[in-house]
């Protein structure tokens, strides 16, 4: 970023630790970026003339005189049908080699919409992964992560997910990927021809991470930019959330805020809230949908991140390894899309909502029968027709490798019911027993 | 001269201004930048520096920004006409903002100044009147919108003019008052209250005795709430607090709903938008939304102004109590308020409690909590305001300063339970460790056997110990295995699943088992309960399950048909076919 003439330079910083620096300044604006020595800064507090600047890359090697610049905003995002295609870091400074974008110049982290603006959303998006379609299916303009433990293949799932959910635009915003991940999904947007649908925003896991702060927001900057001004609809990707949070904690933590939970600032809730709250139905046709990634550790999900993720989004996808099948699937039972009742049964088969939790329930008894099994006890015969239900649906329907739409899932579902069960044993409405039991 | 200032310092949305006069702890002031005004409260006092706490972001704040102080606390404006409005949390109308995105710093009048209302006098020139004295009353929306003497105004008044019936604006007076001083007051329809402080315009607060029919059975029947009543609904995320708020605020037997959709998702507040004006009410069968008032400061929206939205929600539901009316208030979730009460405590850093909260958190929700209740008014009349809020624990752990606080403070607990919600059984209100307090309040005993029938409470005590049987022998077949337990351990803990099923149970999203009336939850239970009672010949296990799977089945059938329709009775016949099988004749 080039000085300008008549932009003040100071050299004097008065204090540094390992996120932040302190100096005297005047004029200087809440929120406003800055350099020292080159590197990008942000004003997060002002006491008089004592302006302390968070430093995105980090504070090693910054001396007392440093060279301080105001750059008199707040980080921003030139927008325009340029961004396409392209690979930005998390200044949103190309990362692809390709020139400059050329647009308007939009500051990240912009106001939300008017809850009185926002359409309902109800758009289905079709996956063709039963454990989502069926159980957990997901409308446009939904929020919603994947729980997962770092072993599980959640990149793969998402860019799966990311392919068939049909979108106009695909945004990537990377936080603490690996670059072997960056690489996986360049290579799968590639060699599916879909690179000019795809904007990516990339912090590896070889760059600063408090520079993650800004990927979020950069992701959605470029996301209101295609759905406000183009009418598109917008999915955004964002792997992996924890990955954020533990970088506000390593702020708020250099800043003497008193932490909340697990390390966590007291904020974390509001902070993550106001990303994903990004999540829209506009009325013109526009939408923005996020699917983001929560790692765990060791399956936790009452840890911090976890948890408040859980409050703020419309539910959360929950990979889990079926060692029964042996292969990964999405748990039915901590799974959940909040937002599935508005297209369940309604652009589906009328079936869909009593059929998904009929066939829950009786994985449930199956996971009873387990434990008895496990504590040595007899099974009764419907004990044994529920663990082989289970099986069966686990493999047919739950497992992240089924691919088939919607109607087909419903006809498995209800060949598996009548394969093990009586109708009564099934809890359905009669007169959809009726017309849709396999005789 | 109203006092000024200058922006001295900056941390997020905390900021403290160097004062050239008098301030009041939570005076309102406005930050100028540029074009912009930002709102902020007052939240503590040195000297001549004031740290405020601003209701929008601060981004681009300077040093030495202008701040104007407004002399008053936060405010909110009461007159007819608020009914069917959405409000963010400082009563600003969100259908009167302009674009798709909020602007910061615009506010808006949250009533219509043009709009006519019917006026009829109530009260007549030479009438000795006081704060809240009923002076007139206005058709909206159905309910008669009493006009009333500003509830600010202290000692009494003598009513010198009235206006007579006719078309008035709420800006137009519509009476005068003198005082003994022979000072005199024009009124109009509206007045201000500042929202931190109750509106107590009541002579009496008795305990809470009348049952407040919300049409779902777990409440109704098995832990009531009543009328002025407080209650909370904890539970981990995704158990079901918002669904069964909604359904709640959907069915209740309640003249004026307002719901504080505090630092929740924008599209659970969407789904209101959409739904409410479409909904009948199905006590008056007018559209839901024409009772309803929402207060939306959802999560996006700045976190001071969340904590503000519960107070004006509160304000506005007293201000509806004193005009005699039955107001249910619904927040969602008070967890989001206690964050946001958090946030600013940590910034301005005081000494912090546990979990980092402020040391006073749980009096600060007792003291919110106290302003609901059943009152009888000066002149007679009785009004109340029922309150149920939501608890969000982190981690779902009900050892936390949130729940723990409103614990004290709420009489119905509706605990949701994880391991219920994750095997569907919705909603997930754990029938164990839920109460309601006012099951032990004598009065409400004696009100209930009159609404319902003298053995009812016996009943529902009958239905929980068979709950509670059930989860123990459960229990124990756990331990013992199916066939190490006696045959009837499995009926009784097969009963129990038919109360689960049949009374616990309901499909919110069924248009028929949504609402339960009164009278439907009394056969319902009727029902269940005769099962329960009788014994039943079984040979085996097996056949206990079999049997009990066949009779749950039919009784959700009729869960999901028409009160008493054919379909319903043909069930009710099946049902006893089935239950004559097996059903030992008491001797
Ligand atoms: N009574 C019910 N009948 C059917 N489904 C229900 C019922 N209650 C809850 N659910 C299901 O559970 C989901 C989550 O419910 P809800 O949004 O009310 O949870 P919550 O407790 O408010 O969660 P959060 O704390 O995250 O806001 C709903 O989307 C719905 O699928
Ligand atoms: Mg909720």
């Amino acid at each position: 970023m080039a000085t300008k003439a008549f932009q003040k330079i100071y050299t004097k910083i008065t204090s540094i630790n390992k996120a932040t620096c302190s100096l005297k300044a005047t004029g200087v604006g809440n929120d406003e970026l800055a350099t020292v020595n080159g590197k990008l800064a942000q004003v997060v507090k002002i006491m008089g003339d004592d302006i302390t600047l968070q430093v995105f890359q980090g504070t090693e090697g910054i001396p007392t005189d440093a060279e301080v610049v105001f750059l008199g905003k707040a980080p921003s995002l030139k927008v325009s049908d340029q961004l396409a295609g392209r690979f930005f870091n998390a200044f949103g400074q190309p990362i692809d080699g390709g020139p400059e974008i050329e647009g308007t110049d939009v500051e990240i982290g912009g106001p939300s919409v008017n809850p009185v603006r926002r359409k309902q959303p109800s758009e289905l998006i079709a996956t063709g992964i039963a454990g989502i379609d069926l159980n957990n299916t997901l409308v446009s303009g939904q929020k919603i992560p994947f729980f997962a433990d770092p072993d599980q293949p959640y990149n793969q799932v998402m860019a799966n997910v990311a392919l068939r959910a049909k979108a106009d635009k695909i945004i990537l915003g990377g936080m603490g990927l690996t670059n072997d991940d960056y690489l996986y999904f360049k290579n799968v947007f590639n060699n599916a021809g879909v690179l000019d649908r795809i904007v990516s925003f990339v912090n590896t896991t070889e760059n600063p991470p408090v520079e993650r702060l800004l990927i979020p927001d950069m992701a959605l900057t470029a996301a209101e930019y295609f759905a406000v001004e183009k009418n598109q609809k917008v999915l955004v990707l964002l792997t992996d959330m924890t990955s954020y949070a533990d970088a506000l904690a390593i702020v708020s933590n250099r800043m003497d805020q008193i932490p909340s939970k697990d390390s966590m600032p007291g904020s974390l809730y509001s902070d993550l809230a106001k990303i994903y709250e990004k999540a829209v139905q506009f009325p013109t046709g526009g939408s923005i949908t996020i699917i983001a990634v929560t790692t765990l550790s060791g399956g936790d999900i009452t840890h911090a991140v976890p948890d408040n993720t859980g409050y703020i989004t419309e539910g959360q996808l929950y990979l889990r390894r079926d060692s029964d099948i042996g292969k990964v699937i999405v748990d039915p039972f901590r799974s959940l899309s909040r937002l599935k009742q508005l297209v369940a049964g309604k652009k589906t088969r009328e079936d869909h909502p009593q059929v998904m939790n009929a066939a829950v329930r009786l994985y449930a008894d199956a996971a009873n029968a387990k434990t008895k099994l496990e504590n040595g006890f007899d099974l009764t015969n419907y004990d044994e027709r529920c663990l082989s239900f289970a099986k069966d649906y686990s493999n047919d329907l739950l497992a992240i490798d089924v691919n088939i739409d919607t109607t087909q899932m419903l006809d498995v579902a209800w060949g598996l019911f009548a394969k093990y069960f009586k109708p009564e044993e099934v809890n359905i409405k009669q007169e959809l027993v009726e017309k849709y039991w396999k005789k | 001269m109203a006092t000024k200032g200058k922006v001295k310092g900056i941390i997020s949305n905390l900021v403290t201004i160097e004062v050239d006069g008098p301030v009041a702890q939570n005076e309102i002031c406005y930050i100028t930048l540029g074009e912009q005004r930002l709102m902020a409260e007052v939240l503590k006092v040195t000297g001549d520096t004031v740290s405020v706490q601003v209701f929008e972001s601060t981004r681009g704040l300077k040093v030495g920004n202008d701040v104007e102080f407004t002399g008053h606390m936060l405010e909110v404006i009461l007159g007819p006409g608020l009914l069917s409005r959405k409000y963010d949390g400082l009563q600003n109308d969100l259908d009167k903002l302009t674009g798709i995105f909020l602007k910061r710093g615009e506010y808006n009048f949250p009533l219509d100044k043009e709009q006519k209302w019917a006026f009829k006098p109530l009260a007549k020139a030479g009438d000795q009147v006081e704060a809240a004295s009923w002076l007139g009353e206005v058709d909206e929306n159905h309910q008669p919108h009493k006009i009333m003497v500003p509830f600010v105004m202290e000692g009494h008044y003598t009513v010198k003019t009235i206006a007579p019936a006719g078309e008035y604006t709420i800006e137009e007076t519509i009476a005068v008052l003198t005082d003994a001083d022979g000072n005199e007051y024009n009124i109009t329809m509206i007045q201000k209250w500042p929202v931190k402080k109750a509106i107590n315009v009541h002579v009496e607060k008795p305990r809470p005795f009348k049952l407040l029919e919300t049409g779902v059975r777990t409440i109704d029947t098995v832990n009531p709430i009543t009328e002025g009543g407080t209650g909370f609904i904890p539970g981990p995320f995704g158990t079901g607090k918002t669904v069964l708020q909604h359904a709640i605020s959907k069915q209740a037997e309640a003249d004026v709903v307002i719901i504080a959709a505090c630092g929740e998702r924008a599209n659970e507040v969407v789904e209101t938008f959409v739904e409410f004006p479409e909904l009948e009410d199905p006590h008056t069968g007018r559209k839901l939304m024409e009772r309803t008032i929402i207060i939306a400061n959802t999560s996006n929206m700045p976190v001071a102004a969340r904590e503000a939205s519960v107070y004006t929600a509160m304000t506005i539901s007293e201000y509806y109590r004193a005009m005699g009316l039955r107001v249910l208030l619904m927040a969602d979730s008070t967890s989001r308020w206690a964050q946001a009460l958090r946030e600013m405590s940590n910034r301005m850093e005081e000494l912090p409690g546990q979990d980092a909260f402020p040391m006073d958190l749980s009096a600060i929700i007792g003291a919110f909590y106290s302003r609901a209740g059943y009152v009888y008014l000066k002149n007679g009349k009785t009004g109340s305001i029922t309150f149920i809020g939501t608890v969000s624990p982190a981690g779902g752990n009900l050892k936390e300063p949130v729940t723990e606080g409103t614990k004290k403070a709420a009489r119905c607990f509706y605990a949701l339970e994880q391991n219920r919600a994750d095997r569907k059984r919705y909603p997930a209100v754990n029938p164990i460790d839920s109460y309601s307090k006012y099951l032990e309040y004598p009065e409400f005993e004696e009100y209930i056997s009159e609404r319902i029938s003298p053995d009812w409470t016996k009943k529902v005590n009958d239905m929980k110990t068979l709950l509670q049987r059930g989860k123990e022998v459960q229990e124990q077949i756990n331990i013992l295995g199916d066939d190490g337990v006696p045959v009837d351990y499995h009926e009784t803990f097969w009963k129990s699943e038919v109360i689960d099923f049949v009374i616990l149970q309901q499909d919110a999203f069924d248009a028929i088992d949504a609402v339960c009336p009164l009278e439907r939850q009394e056969f319902m239970l009727n029902t269940v309960m005769d099962i329960c009672r009788h014994d039943y010949n079984f040979d085996n296990f097996v056949d206990v399950s079999e049997y009990f799977k066949r009779v749950i089945n039919i009784c959700k059938q009729m869960n999901y048909s028409e009160f008493h329709s054919e379909q319903f009775e043909k069930y009710v016949g099946e049902l006893n076919n089935l239950l004559a099988e097996r059903q030992i004749a008491e001797a």
